[in-house]
């Protein structure tokens, strides 16, 4: 909660009414107790109420049940990350209870499932302990014997009067989830939900009211990365796509294959890793950019057919969603350790694009950029993703789709003559002609991954091949030139800079906050474009003394981290170092924040 | 050659959308417009025989250059694209299943075949294979069967008889070969047929028979390398004192078992169909699901169904 609202509750007497402006709420439980469904309700009240939201959740690996939490928070003001403390800890098993405790920020307040929690004397004094006999008063609520059903709402009603949400919006939002089902669920669930927010938390604990957030226009939408990936895919115009089910992706599939047919499209579920991406490959080649994607061990499986789309300059869109690894790895964890294949994965010299969206809106956004440069480029353009953004629930501004939404239906009409990898071709950006389009000529052109001629024919002449090296690589330079160049976050020229990629933007802008309100020199960047990079980069370094690259992968041999290397190896900068971790969890801000201190201290390593 | 997913409403953005086409009346392509490089292959190789029957085809069928696609893996038979003058590509080894699948699935105006070695079917594209058939998704697939791998000189391939001594098997092939006839029949195909390059009318009408058909129709043809297996074929060949027998006359190519019985013959074995089913395709499926959804959708522009998602999420 932001600063000075958290007052101790007054000895007796009627609880205090607090006003706050920040709040993160940290839900643990297992997860089939629809506990991200508090969650998602938290989250798109917010949306609603012009507010920012951010959330952020873990799920086990296992097939079925384990613990889970959901966490969200909730702001007036801008809200960056999805809080290293929570506020308020509602926990429902003696596992939550103690497993979660300690990210409980002191003084806090425990909501706890007296039903199943039994508190323990030592931390009586560091939080606020309110006890609350969940289970069987949702039993009692609902009438019958409803188990362990509906005490996720009811749970929701108990939030809901301590902070004093907005009850109209919670039952509409209720209303429309579970209407379509048995009008009794609806009920149930409207029982639940009154019994949590009638329930009296006594003189136990004052209550919060948010203050008014500043009014923006336009609605706001509330989704994760994942479907605005795959909403972003479809206003881009992409009608085809094949994928194959792996985690944390498989959403994005899902949706995919729900949505397309509305529009006249499909998306095909394949036997393995490397059908999917030849059959994306396939429709592209047919005449409208399609898309695969994956996670993990099914980017490794795409990469020899990604080097074929770079040769015979395919079109394409890949989504990585990136979790732990190598291998299986950590299937439900983020990490950011898949920019090196990305970039570089495959045998022999394959220039593609990799562009990272740092936060929910960016995957819509650029799902479309994605598509609009393996167009205008003839080129595989990686969406690299990560578990992070792909499951984090935020609240953005709708897009105005009338304007935002393309048609890119093959140009089919005849032409006089065409070349597919023609070396006049500007900055090397040939273009595809999809089959069905007649060619007057009478000669047609072979789509290839052998270093081909012009017309795609199979050559070995070292000429030629360094051509078509060159004329595949021209390309990127060409991209890199209209790239724009990051923002600076923060003054322009100080001691410290941070780079950022990815998820980390947030805890990366709130850690500059932090930091500079303590008096240290920050500033930050966050790198979208990764492969080619913006140009005027070296520009921005030469500011600062030290630039720290902050990154969820390891350290590496040599000390840095994966975009450090590439930057080094760009930029042959010592100063340019490297902030890593890689527990599969997201970075807190106070973590970056010390390690900058510490990092700096240290000074600059002589290599 | 037009399956049921054409059924549905054409409009902007469908991935069906394509102008309907030249209308006007041109005539049939001769073998000259149709052959663009000269083949790479050795002389006496039985995959000139195929493209030369491929080319026949396109000018009986006066199919027009735009309107087939020639796809292909890796193999001394998946060079064939380059030598046909009409869009084509080239693929990576094993994978020119489902790259076809991309192009069939969105492009129902296209005629899409699919050439290719017993390498590339049966070995490292052996699942595509398997999956493509089940799927019965639209294409003509033709694999060009020397029981060798010729490109990388005489490696033992999946359908190398027992005994076959390659430099990867330098005393006799010891795992037991694929049989692409049965490999076709259970994994689903729809129409599954047999012939050798070496009996030219016998080819044509298999490829014909193939094209007509609305499915995943697979065709195995012999092929033999005369560098790496010379004589593999020579008792299928009347000219080498071999014989050429034909599916019996009776035999049902409804009926499952039995194909799966003539596919068990010895060698040479029977040519001919052995096996077709009116099953329905991938894409008239898929074309279903879309027709269904458009029902609801097809007056809104794309904008505005996006819009309707959108509202959920506010």
């Amino acid at each position: 909660m932001s600063e000075a609202t958290l007052t101790a509750s007054p000895a007796g007497g009627s609880p205090k009414v607090s006003s706050v402006s920040d709040v993160v709420i940290r839900i643990a439980g297992n997860s089939q107790d629809g506990i991200q469904a508090i969650g998602g309700f938290l989250a798109r009240l917010a949306g609603r109420s012009e507010q920012e939201v951010m959330t952020h959740m873990t799920i086990p690996a296992t097939i079925s049940g384990g613990p889970s939490i959901f966490q969200v928070r909730i702001g007036s003001g801008e809200v960056l990350s999805s809080g290293d403390e929570a506020d308020v800890l509602l926990a429902f098993y003696q596992h939550s209870y103690e497993d979660h405790i300690g990210s409980l920020k002191k003084g806090g307040i425990v909501l706890y499932d007296s039903d199943h929690v039994e508190p323990k004397e030592e931390w009586a004094g560091l939080y606020r302990h309110v006890g609350v006999a969940i289970t069987g008063l949702t039993v009692e609520a609902i009438g019958g014997t409803a188990k362990d059903k509906g005490k996720n709402i009811y749970a929701l009603g108990l939030i809901s009067k301590m902070f004093d949400l907005n009850v109209t919006k919670l039952e509409a939002l209720i209303t429309e989830r579970f209407t379509g089902k048995d009008s009794s669920v609806l009920n149930n669930a409207m029982s639940a939900f009154h019994g949590g927010y009638g329930h009296s938390l006594g003189n136990i604990v004052e209550t919060f009211k948010f203050v008014e957030s500043q009014k923006k226009g336009g609605h706001q939408v509330v989704m994760n990365g994942n479907e605005a990936i795959g909403f972003g895919l479809i206003a881009a115009g992409v009608r085809f796509g094949a994928g194959y089910p792996i985690t944390p992706w498989s959403d994005i599939m899902e949706l995919l294959r729900r949505e397309l047919p509305k529009y006249g499209g499909t998306f095909i579920q394949c036997e393995d890793e490397i059908a999917s991406i030849s059959m994306a490959i396939g429709g592209s080649y047919a005449g409208r950019v399609s898309v695969t994607g994956s996670s993990g061990p099914g980017i490794s499986l795409k990469t020899e057919a990604l080097g074929w789309a770079v040769m015979a300059e395919m079109p394409l869109v890949i989504v990585d969603i990136q979790r732990g690894g190598p291998s299986t790895g950590l299937p439900t964890n983020v990490e950011q350790s898949d920019l090196n294949i990305c970039c570089f994965g495959g045998h022999g010299d394959s220039p593609r694009v990799v562009i990272a969206p740092s936060n929910v809106e960016d995957c819509f956004y650029m799902a479309i950029e994605a598509v609009n440069i393996a167009r205008k480029y003839s080129v595989p353009v990686i969406l690299l993703s990560d578990q992070a953004i792909a499951t984090r629930i935020e609240a953005f501004e709708e897009p105005k789709l009338e304007q935002v939404c393309q048609d890119i239906s093959p140009d089919l009409s005849p032409v006089a003559t065409h070349k597919p990898y023609d070396l006049k071709a500007e900055n090397g950006a040939s273009r595809h002609v999809a089959p069905g389009t007649r060619i007057e000529s009478g000669l047609y052109p072979i789509a290839t991954g052998l270093e081909h001629d012009e017309m795609g024919h199979p050559t070995g002449s070292p000429k030629l091949h360094m051509e078509m090296v060159a004329k595949r690589r021209r390309k990127l330079n060409a991209l890199a030139a209209e790239l724009p160049r990051p923002a600076i976050y923060g003054p322009s020229e100080g001691n410290v800079l941070l780079v950022g990629w990815g998820s980390t933007q947030g805890p990366i802008k709130e850690a500059v906050d932090r930091a500079r309100a303590a008096g240290d020199s920050v500033s930050s960047i966050h790198i979208k474009h990764i492969n080619p990079l913006p140009n005027g980069l070296e520009e921005i370094f030469a500011g600062f003394n030290h630039v720290l690259v902050v990154e969820m992968n390891d350290e590496g041999l040599y000390g840095y981290g994966q975009l450090a290397g590439i930057l080094r190896g760009r930029f042959c900068d010592p100063k340019i170092r490297g902030i890593n971790k890689c527990d599969g969890l997201t970075f807190k801000v106070k973590d970056i924040v010390e390690r900058v201190r510490t990092n700096v201290a240290s000074g600059l390593r002589k290599f | 050659m037009s399956s049921t997913i054409t059924t549905i409403p054409v409009r902007e953005g469908n991935i069906t959308s394509v102008p309907s086409g030249l209308t006007e009346e041109r005539k049939g392509l001769t073998k000259k417009e149709v052959a663009a490089d000269h083949p790479t292959w050795c002389p006496g190789c039985g995959d000139f025989s195929v493209l030369a029957l491929y080319f026949k085809l396109i000018e009986k069928r006066k199919i027009w250059h735009e309107k087939i696609t020639t796809i292909a893996g890796i193999g001394c038979s998946s060079r064939f694209p380059y030598f046909v003058q009409a869009h084509g590509a080239h693929f990576i080894h094993g994978r020119a299943l489902p790259f076809a699948s991309g192009v069939s699935l969105t492009r129902p105006d296209l005629h899409v075949f699919v050439f290719g070695g017993d390498g590339d079917a049966f070995s490292i594209g052996g699942n595509h294979f398997t999956h493509t058939a089940r799927k019965n998704i639209k294409m003509t697939y033709v694999v060009m069967d020397n029981w060798v791998y010729g490109l990388t000189k005489k490696q033992t391939s999946p359908t190398s008889p027992i005994g076959f001594k390659s430099k990867t098997d330098l005393g006799g092939a010891l795992d037991q070969p694929v049989n692409p006839m049965k490999q076709a029949i259970s994994a689903g195909a729809t129409f599954v047929a047999r012939t050798t390059h070496t009996n030219p009318n016998h080819v044509l009408q298999m490829m014909e028979a193939a094209m007509d058909h609305d499915g995943f129709s697979f065709i195995e043809c012999l092929s033999e390398c005369v560098e790496f297996y010379e004589g593999a074929f020579d008792s299928s060949n009347p000219r080498k004192g071999g014989k050429f027998d034909l599916v019996p006359a009776d035999h049902n190519v409804a009926d499952e078992f039995a194909a799966y019985k003539l596919a068990d013959e010895p060698f040479p074995g029977k040519f001919g169909i052995f096996y077709k089913a009116n099953r329905a395709t991938k894409n008239a499926n898929e074309g279903k699901i879309i027709s269904a959804a458009r029902e609801k959708t097809h007056t809104m522009k794309d904008w505005q169904i996006l819009q309707k998602s959108f509202d959920k999420f506010r």
